[in-house]
């Protein structure tokens, strides 16, 4: 049986088509469909249930530097009121999740990914046992993206507005402490906001009540966040892509890279030093066949160069985009290559991500 | 005309020798936008069961599989240009093929409309 979200009856309601993900019962779209959402969350905004997500709060003497043990950001230096994306990494330099991590004054708060948060909570238990760490199950999690989003959020939390991109703040919304994030995974400006759980419904069906917001699913947060070039955990990276491989390099800051003291420096740092034998890239297809996870991709000879981890049609951009890992001799934008789809080669180009413009409030 | 229907969610009807075959509403609901329809030629010729052609909507593809065996005669071929035609009439302006049929008992193994709409019920 499926883990139901304290939204599970309002996706009913709206006619979700439920799924099972990570194990939990989770809307793929609404009547309005994958591409309808996709288009209305870019345009005006899109409200996601993301309550299967895994929320954790970390307190402690130094916990921060204590962190720090697990992941390769700097953890130590972020300010109050500030998050930051990192990824735990194995001792074989891969990357064993990717998570959001804030500084909650006197607490961290970290959101993880749904199937990975019982492997992600017994890791942080075993290695920093003098952590003390509570699973916020209590909460619900839901992401308002899209350029309305501060339209329709600040109006009943004016305190959303002054949040900038990757700022964090607790307050009230409509009755409710809720912690409000300015970021989420669409490659647009917008909130995630942590609920209690018993008000979650209500606050949803109000905020639903803007013209500019409608309900969106698994699918549009897919393609979504494959047109603005984020990585999915489990496709894109896992335990056996680096993050230099998945050019994440942004997200080990200058400290970290000096110091390591981090599991898998060696190779990472390794990697930094001399470049990774292989590189994540944007793909574009020439025609109109999606190359999806798990095709092929090949030179111009058609010798197989790289893998497609993720793949589909991007309805903003209006065609088939794919992302994927090829040798790094032909990482560079521009490079022809090959997609095997059912036996044959279609062409398509190396591109630079994001495929969509990201559309941040900085 | 009757019109056949599978339990893959294709229609099939029949007029003399030549069946025009396409995907139900039903299926063109479930599969969401479409965004790419690959067909196969005409000329070629396929066995019952074969695989004969994908549709594509923005999170998945479905294979498109023969209700019976046969010859393809003509591709619908405005549906490369126009893949969202399946969503708009998948029973009529979107069919996908027109086939010569090597054996019309084949069709005693297909739904009628009846049976296929207790299927989707």
């Amino acid at each position: 049986m499926a883990a139901k979200t304290p939204l599970y009856d309002l996706h009913i309601e709206l006619g979700g088509k439920m799924v099972e993900f990570a194990g939990w019962d989770m809307p793929v779209g609404y009547p309005l469909g994958t591409m309808g959402e996709h288009n209305h969350c870019r345009e005006k905004a899109a409200l996601f249930d993301v309550s299967h997500m895994g929320q954790v709060e970390l307190r402690g003497e130094n916990v921060a530097k204590q962190l720090e043990a697990l992941v390769p950001a700097n953890i130590d230096g972020l300010p109050l009121g500030k998050a930051r994306y990192t990824f735990f990494t194995n001792p074989a330099g891969g990357i064993m999740d990717d998570l959001i991590v804030s500084n909650a004054g006197d607490h961290l708060f970290l959101v993880v990914n749904a199937s990975m948060r019982e492997q992600d909570i017994n890791h942080l238990r075993q290695n920093l046992p003098r952590v003390e760490l509570t699973e916020r199950n209590d909460l619900a999690l839901i992401a308002i993206q899209g350029p309305a989003a501060e339209s329709i959020v600040s109006a009943h939390c004016p305190a959303a507005a002054e949040l900038k991109f990757m700022e964090t703040t607790v307050a009230d919304l409509l009755g409710a402490e809720c912690r409000i994030s300015r970021l989420g995974y669409t490659g647009e400006d917008g909130y995630e906001i942590s609920i209690p759980a018993d008000k979650a419904d209500a606050i949803a069906r109000t905020l639903l009540e803007h013209p500019d917001l409608e309900a969106a699913g698994l699918g549009a947060r897919d393609s979504l966040r494959l047109e603005a070039g984020l990585c999915l955990y489990g496709n894109d990276i896992d335990n056996d892509t680096s993050p230099i491989e998945a050019k994440l390099i942004w997200a080990i800051q200058k400290r970290r890279r000096e110091e390591g003291g981090f599991p898998g420096a060696d190779r990472i740092l390794a990697e930094i030093a001399n470049g990774p034998s292989r590189n994540l890239v944007g793909i574009l297809p020439e025609g109109r066949a999606p190359a999806r996870r798990d095709v092929e991709v090949t030179d111009s000879d058609g010798n197989v160069i790289g893998i497609v981890t993720s793949g589909g049609f991007g309805p903003t951009i209006g065609r088939p985009i794919s992302i994927g890992y090829v040798n790094a001799e032909h990482a560079n934008a521009g490079t022809k290559i090959g997609l095997l789809i059912r036996g044959k080669i279609n062409p398509a180009e190396v591109v630079t991500l994001p495929f969509v413009k990201q559309n941040y409030k900085r | 005309m009757t019109i056949y229907f599978t339990d893959d969610h294709e229609w099939i009807s029949l007029e003399g020798d030549i069946a025009t075959l396409g995907v139900t509403k039903h299926a063109a609901e479930q599969l969401g936008d479409v965004v790419f329809v690959e067909l196969q030629d005409a000329g070629d010729t396929f066995d019952k069961g074969d695989a004969i052609g994908v549709v594509e909507s923005v999170k998945a593809a479905s294979d498109i599989y023969a209700p019976v065996s046969g010859e393809i005669v003509e591709a619908n071929a405005k549906l490369s240009d126009e893949p969202a035609l399946i969503n708009q009439s998948p029973e009529s302006d979107a069919w996908l093929y027109k086939i010569k049929i090597s054996d019309k008992s084949q069709f005693d193994d297909l739904l009628n409309a009846d049976a296929y709409q207790a299927l989707i019920a």
